[in-house]
């Protein structure tokens, strides 16, 4: 079974690509929050549920520039998510067997 | 009147609503409805700035774009008082479905609850949502 990076850039009240990803993605496997996707990893919004409960099985992280582009730098994120910065996306790229883009 | 003269028209003012509902940087949309409520403004109508959905994220204090190269738009925002464009509305619900409170966002606005914005928009002539 290969190892999966599902990447999210949309934000989750305007897609339900988060949503579709959290459903399908097998335990065990990475998701990162880019561009738009950020705001999924803010703790106090109505979104912030759905990513809890998966946050056991998978792992998250979000990428810090498009967290600081947006004003976000000293929001709580919730707890357990991993900021990285552009080195650690090409990381988890390439500790990945296959990337997945949720357009 | 020869045809070359311009028949000064009656000053119409029309009320112009402007409806932002998207985050800003991710899409181009933001910055694209910033820029022509710049350029509507010097026109003198009556302009109005709505901010609803993920379009509230684009009044986010601490913007910091250095990291993503792209131009950071949010201290524009503060120019609106410049052009006299004064009625800047954020809806209530999108604020707190966020977490967010007027003390996150970047200018002074006046906080709408749902039921209110739906008043205001309906004594619009013309609405432009992007």
């Amino acid at each position: 079974m290969s190892k999966m990076l599902h990447l999210i850039n949309k934000s989750p009240f305007d897609r339900n690509a988060l949503d579709s990803c959290l459903r399908l993605a097998q335990a065990g496997s990475s998701v990162l929050l880019i561009e738009d996707g950020v705001y999924a990893a803010l703790s106090k919004t109505t979104s912030a549920e759905a990513v809890g409960k998966r946050m056991k099985d998978l792992k998250f992280y979000v990428l810090g520039p498009d967290v600081s582009a947006r004003g976000l730098g000293d929001s709580p994120l919730i707890e357990g998510i991993n900021v990285v910065d552009y080195g650690g996306f090409v990381d988890l790229v390439i500790e990945h067997d296959v990337a997945q883009s949720w357009l | 009147m020869e045809p070359w003269e311009e028949e000064e028209s009656p000053e119409v003012v029309k009320r112009f609503m402007y409806v932002n509902r998207r985050a800003p940087y991710g899409t181009i949309y933001a910055l694209e409805c910033l820029e022509v409520v710049l350029i509507a403004a010097a026109f003198d109508q009556d302009v109005s700035v709505v901010f609803v959905d993920d379009g509230v994220y684009q009044l986010k204090k601490n913007q910091d774009t250095t990291a993503i190269g792209m131009k950071n738009f949010s201290k524009t925002y503060r120019a609106l008082d410049d052009y006299d464009v004064e009625k800047i509305y954020v809806e209530k619900e999108s604020l707190e479905r966020r977490g967010l409170t007027a003390d996150d966002l970047i200018i002074p606005v006046e906080v709408v609850a749902a039921a209110n914005l739906r008043e205001i928009m309906a004594q619009q002539d013309v609405v432009i949502s992007s």
